[in-house]
């Protein structure tokens, strides 16, 4: 059969059959690595998790997370005061809102969601995050 | 003339190059425009032109390449998952685009655009509305359960929910501002310290030498800002997908 496969003449219908076959699960068997490879978190994953950077970096960080979100809780607030003209009462509650967000962004960092700022990836397991709201 | 010259902050100066004008709006094409079509000249030349052989056995350059789109691919794949390969392409340009900004304004004499809150902002915004409608178009109404987190009592709706949105509104804030700052603070620590380097005299081989170690430092935080960058892309790309 090997001597046969050089030459296409000589090859019978069903070696060919066959050979095409052993093709055709060369291609599945590659296909399947290649798909369970495109869903499998690579080596990169791990390193990720753990942000890049000194504590100075984090604690700028932090600092850019804070004053961001007051920063939009206080625009908000004084959009809607021009607009409603209540200033500066809606300026004031949004300022105390910015600032629970700012702490909640923090809080979010921290927990160890990388750089998210919204909630990130689910907990692996139902039910942890749950746990983690009651404040755990 | 010469104490401006020697301003820390002069290096951030935007200058007219070809003055422009639209109706009343301000067109001119500037030392920053210049700096960001040779980004894109350098980006495009780099990938292609690295690429141009197909090699099996790559070279030092094709090497380089393939090992940016891999570091991106990868990335995308873990923080979004094999749905966000789709969205790869851009956000493998946003980091190409913003690492070689950083590099190119590593070069002496040249202009940093990372460096101007107004063009990370501008990135931040297209990022941030881009998600915002992958996120609407994908989930339609149900995209606002985002900022009403699961298990909450309803009772705590009108506080949590402001909350929620000041937060995921401060979103491209703090992605803009901490590129930008970044490379701000960076370059102008640069020039104040090779400042004292003629002032001091001799002992100015101190900042001198200081001076060597941040350079190398600016290096690092140019590709770690960029990679910042598009790893928070990715993540915000993630929440807009899978809400939760």
């Amino acid at each position: 059969m090997s001597d046969n496969r050089n030459d296409p003449e000589n090859t019978s219908a069903s070696d060919r059959f066959s050979e095409e076959k052993q093709d055709l699960d060369d291609i599945d068997a590659r296909l399947r690595k290649a798909r369970e490879s495109r869903d499998k978190p690579s080596k990169l994953s791990m390193r990720i998790k753990a942000p890049p950077g000194n504590a100075l970096g984090l604690a700028f960080r932090v600092s850019v997370e804070l004053v961001s979100a007051l920063a939009v809780g206080l625009a908000i607030g004084w959009l809607l005061d021009q607009w409603l003209d209540t200033r500066p009462w809606l300026m004031l509650v949004f300022l105390l809102l910015g600032g629970a967000a700012g702490i909640l962004n923090v809080y979010r960092m921290a927990k160890g969601m990388g750089y998210a700022d919204g909630y990130g990836e689910k907990p692996p397991e139902h039910g942890a995050g749950q746990d983690a709201e009651n404040g755990d | 003339m010469a104490a401006e010259k020697h301003s820390p902050l002069a290096q951030f100066e935007i200058k007219q190059l070809i003055p422009m004008e639209f109706g009343s709006v301000d067109a001119s094409f500037t030392n920053s425009s210049l700096m960001m079509v040779l980004t894109v000249i350098g980006v495009s030349a780099f990938l292609v032109l690295g690429m141009r052989k197909h090699a099996h056995v790559p070279g030092r350059w094709q090497s380089m390449v393939e090992l940016s789109y891999i570091f991106i691919a990868n990335l995308v794949k873990d923080t979004v998952g094999s749905e966000g390969r789709a969205y790869f392409p851009f956000i493998f340009t946003i980091f190409m685009f913003v690492l070689f900004g950083n590099l190119f304004g590593m070069v002496p004499y040249s202009f940093t655009f990372t460096s101007h809150i107004v063009v990370t902002f501008a990135l931040a915004l297209f990022v941030f509305i881009g998600v915002t409608l992958i996120a609407l178009a994908k989930h339609k109404m149900h995209f606002f359960t985002f900022f009403m987190p699961p298990g909450v009592p309803l009772l705590m709706a009108p506080l949590l929910v402001p909350i929620e949105i000041i937060s995921y509104l401060s979103r491209p804030i703090s992605l803009s501002v901490r590129l930008f700052a970044n490379m701000l603070a960076g370059h102008t620590l640069l020039k104040v310290f090779a400042g004292f380097v003629i002032s001091l005299g001799m002992a100015g081989v101190f900042p001198l030498a200081f001076v060597v170690a941040l350079t190398g430092l600016e290096f690092v935080i140019a590709f770690l800002q960029a990679f910042v960058f598009a790893i928070l892309t990715c993540l915000y790309l993630n929440d807009a997908l899978h809400l939760h």
